[in-house]
């Protein structure tokens, strides 16, 4: 399979018609990715239960199928059965089209995430550019509810949407141009290709400008998905519900879809810009799995699950921090990640230039400058960890904690 | 309603853009007025200009009730008034009720039962306010560490006198039940249990930066303000005064324990801001905490009610006012009997109807979600405010 082609191409062969392709790509792409989209919606609302109830003490949905694993679907009949309520004073159009477009805005980004080797919707070129594009729809979405509920707070949860998107997108574009100055291409799967090898060549540890560049992509994603702590446009303990708090039964139910595919859409993202996306870090590893189907098999398995541990993440941040308030979440994202982006940006392509990693390691030999950052940023992380678990014994013996603060 | 206003000082600067002000209704319903409060809030985009609070949701006229049923029954009704306070309600009431009587003597026994149990319910209601409080900033799972730690209080309550709630436990005299070894147990069990606790909620909270900024400097409450206003209780203390009825005007046992009085200091912001008055919260529970191990030590065997209180209750002639360190602040009873088995009169003074009373001066020019912090650190309990 050379890179041009699609799985759209490989399935229906070279010669099909413009329309053939039509439907072949709806079939081969559009129905199991709208499938993709309920399954990673259904699995992460079971895991955000089950993770939120176990950080709070409790056990969260047990009785609905093992372990409460089909909770989510129970729930899901339920919101399908219930009443489809539209304000008498709304914006009827508009409100019912909200939800759709919010989903909408969503679900195209996964035409660029990868799925593993040669899985992907479309390869573009600007397939990095595109997704900072789209990433936008979802909120236009967002406003369009707050706007159409005619309700105040519903209002106040759009005014709050818009004045995210323009804070959020300027750090994230950095991060974005960050690491697209180091692959030298937009492409989602040129990006990929870049990072194969040793775990060394991911470009979270290509220079330690990479690093800051993660933190600020994945500060400003959690602003994109609305989780908390930037939780602003919903604030459900002073807007109500904020956009929502109008919707009911289905509507709200996409809604929520739309969230949960959009925390797996920029985990995803992450773990292509950084992480490695499908690559297992282990360079004889991937060698001996190869290309082929095994290859596309156990790459896709490799990206999901680095893509359900950041959305993992996700929740453990979101059952964790309190709220921002709208100007510290302003401050915050023009006054504090703005600058350091465009710091990242400077530092890692004047690293790059004078310290230049060995033109991308693919057997993963040698000592690289990659090597030795590696040691040191994992050095680094168990010093902290270390110190955090010492400090933690510390705390939980009574006599230590005696002896500690006197 | 929605005069223009150029001349105060929150007005928005003008400029090019036009903005128009709204009148926004927070509440009754809504999830962080902490019960049926509405307040009418003038905004200009995310500022308040200016607030107007409306209660009386809730009103049950409670004083009324008070002069048609018996004195052991109206008991009952102070439960339902700060709920979370039940102990502290009973208490007032009983000692009001008790002060009409020119000789009475109440047994050493239920002394220290009512304050042990007076404070375990002041520890409960705090957790409930910090648990709270960190849900209206936008944390979700300290309020369930909190509610962990309050089941457990609750279910010393339960032993003791078969309700979680609304106990109904403290009457005039003594209290309804005596409590065994058991209990003691348990209740100690809880002292060594909670302590190490406490630091869960510091570092879920006190020590988060974000909690910090949220909460630091917002709802400045001056003293004198405070004083103006009548305001009692921990949001007295946060904003530095040292004052607490239990030390002032010791009342009970209370003058036979060794506890200090945390007041706000303004360690993380100004003296008095919404983070003073969290922090008063958390710092309170401890020396609850110290009051309980030491009555607790000391508890005498003994009666656990007055063999001087039997049958129908009717107090001779005369009125009587009592005023107790409740966990929102001073709860006052006046009660006029004229020597029948009903009250003529009574009149509650409820702590949380006047430190609510202030929100409109504390809360100009802040923002929506300020406001939630500032209701939320004021700690009102709608069934009091409105009686």
């Amino acid at each position: 399979m050379t890179t041009p082609y699609t799985l759209v191409d490989w399935v229906l062969g070279d010669g099909a018609g413009w329309l053939a392709r039509f439907i072949g790509a709806i079939l081969v792409w559009a129905v199991p990715i709208t499938g993709f989209v309920s399954f990673v919606g259904l699995l992460s609302i079971w895991l955000e239960r089950k993770i939120s109830a176990h950080i709070q003490c409790r056990l969260g949905p047990m009785e609905v199928g093992p372990h409460g694993a089909l909770q989510t679907v129970a729930d899901g009949v339920k919101l399908l059965a219930k009443e489809d309520i539209i304000p008498a004073d709304a914006d009827r159009i508009l409100f019912a089209f909200a939800p759709m477009l919010a989903f909408a805005g969503t679900i195209v980004g996964f035409a660029v995430v990868p799925f593993g080797p040669g899985l992907i919707v479309a390869d573009l070129d600007i397939g990095l550019f595109y997704l900072a594009a789209v990433g936008s729809l979802e909120a236009i979405g967002v406003i369009a509810a707050g706007w159409a509920s005619n309700n105040k707070w519903s209002l106040f949860g759009s005014v709050r949407a818009a004045t995210q998107v323009v804070s959020y997108e300027i750090p994230m574009g950095l991060a974005f141009v960050t690491i697209a100055a180091l692959a030298g291409t937009l492409s989602m799967v040129g990006i990929v290709e870049q990072q194969q090898g040793w775990i060394a060549n991911w470009f979270l540890f290509r220079n330690p400008f990479t690093w800051v560049a993660f933190i600020i992509y994945y500060i400003a994603a959690l602003a994109e998905c609305k989780r908390a702590p930037f939780d602003l446009p919903e604030a459900e303990s002073e807007l109500v519900s904020g956009f929502h708090t109008e919707y009911s039964g289905m509507r709200f139910a996409i809604f929520f879809l739309a969230e949960y595919a959009q925390m797996y859409v920029v985990s995803a993202v992450a773990a292509v810009l950084f992480l490695g996306g499908w690559y297992t870090g282990i360079a004889p590893l991937d060698a001996a799995i190869g290309g082929g189907t095994a290859g596309m098999v156990v790459g896709a398995g490799v990206i999901v699950t680095k893509s359900f541990l950041l959305v993992c993440v996700q929740m453990w941040l979101r059952w964790t921090l309190p709220r921002i308030r709208l100007d510290q979440m302003m401050y915050l994202c023009l006054k504090v990640l703005m600058p350091f982006g465009m710091l990242t940006l400077v530092g890692s392509t004047v690293w790059e230039h004078f310290l230049p990693s060995p033109a991308i390691v693919k057997d993963g030999g040698g000592w690289t400058g990659n090597t030795v950052m590696t040691g040191v940023v994992v050095a680094a992380i168990g010093t902290v960890a270390l110190v955090a678990y010492v400090r933690s014994v510390i705390r939980a013996t009574p006599s230590l904690r005696a002896a500690s603060n006197s | 309603m929605n005069a223009p206003h150029t001349n105060s000082p929150e007005a928005a600067p003008t400029s090019d853009v036009r903005s128009e002000e709204m009148l926004l209704n927070m509440g009754p319903q809504h999830p962080s007025t902490h019960g049926v409060f509405r307040v009418v809030i003038r905004t200009d985009g995310e500022i308040v200009l200016d607030s107007e609070s409306h209660v009386g949701y809730l009103h049950r006229c409670f004083e009324k009730h008070c002069e048609s049923v018996s004195f052991l029954q109206s008991v009952l009704y102070t439960d339902r008034l700060d709920y979370l306070t039940s102990m502290g309600n009973n208490l007032a009431f009983s000692m009001a009720v008790e002060r009409l009587y020119p000789d009475l003597k109440i047994p050493e026994r239920a002394e220290h039962i009512r304050v042990i149990c007076a404070e375990l319910n002041r520890i409960a209601s705090h957790l409930l306010a910090i648990g709270t409080y960190g849900m209206d900033i936008g944390a979700i799972t300290p309020f369930l560490y909190c509610f962990r730690d309050r089941e457990k209080i609750l279910s010393i309550f339960e032993s003791i006198c078969g309700q979680r709630l609304n106990y109904n436990y403290v009457r005039p005299g003594g209290v309804a039940y005596d409590i065994d070894d058991s209990m003691i147990a348990a209740i100690k069990d809880f002292c060594g249990y909670f302590r190490p606790k406490a630091q869960e909620y510091d570092d879920l909270l006190s020590n988060n930066d974000i909690f910090v900024r949220r909460t630091a400097n917002v709802g400045v409450l001056p003293k004198d303000l405070a004083i103006s206003y009548g305001v009692t209780g921990p949001s007295l203390r946060g904003s530095g005064l040292k004052r607490d009825l239990r030390r002032d005007a010791p009342y009970s046992i209370y003058d036979r324990f060794k506890f200090d009085i945390p007041v706000g200091t303004g360690e993380k912001g100004t003296l008095g801001d919404c983070y003073d008055r969290y922090m008063v919260r958390v710092r309170e529970m401890i020396e609850s905490l110290k009051i309980v191990e030491q009555a607790v030590a000391q508890i005498p065997d003994g009666p656990f009610k007055s063999e001087q209180l039997k049958g129908k209750l009717r107090p001779p002639k005369g009125e009587s006012f009592v005023r107790v360190e409740n966990s929102r602040g001073e709860l006052g009873f006046y009660v006029i009997s004229d020597g029948k088995d009903v009250a003529a009169r009574v009149k509650c003074r409820a702590p949380s109807f006047h430190n609510i009373s202030l929100l409109s001066d504390i809360s100009k020019g802040c923002m929506i979600a300020d406001m939630v912090a500032i209701i939320g650190s004021l700690d009102i309990v709608m069934g009091e405010v409105d009686r």
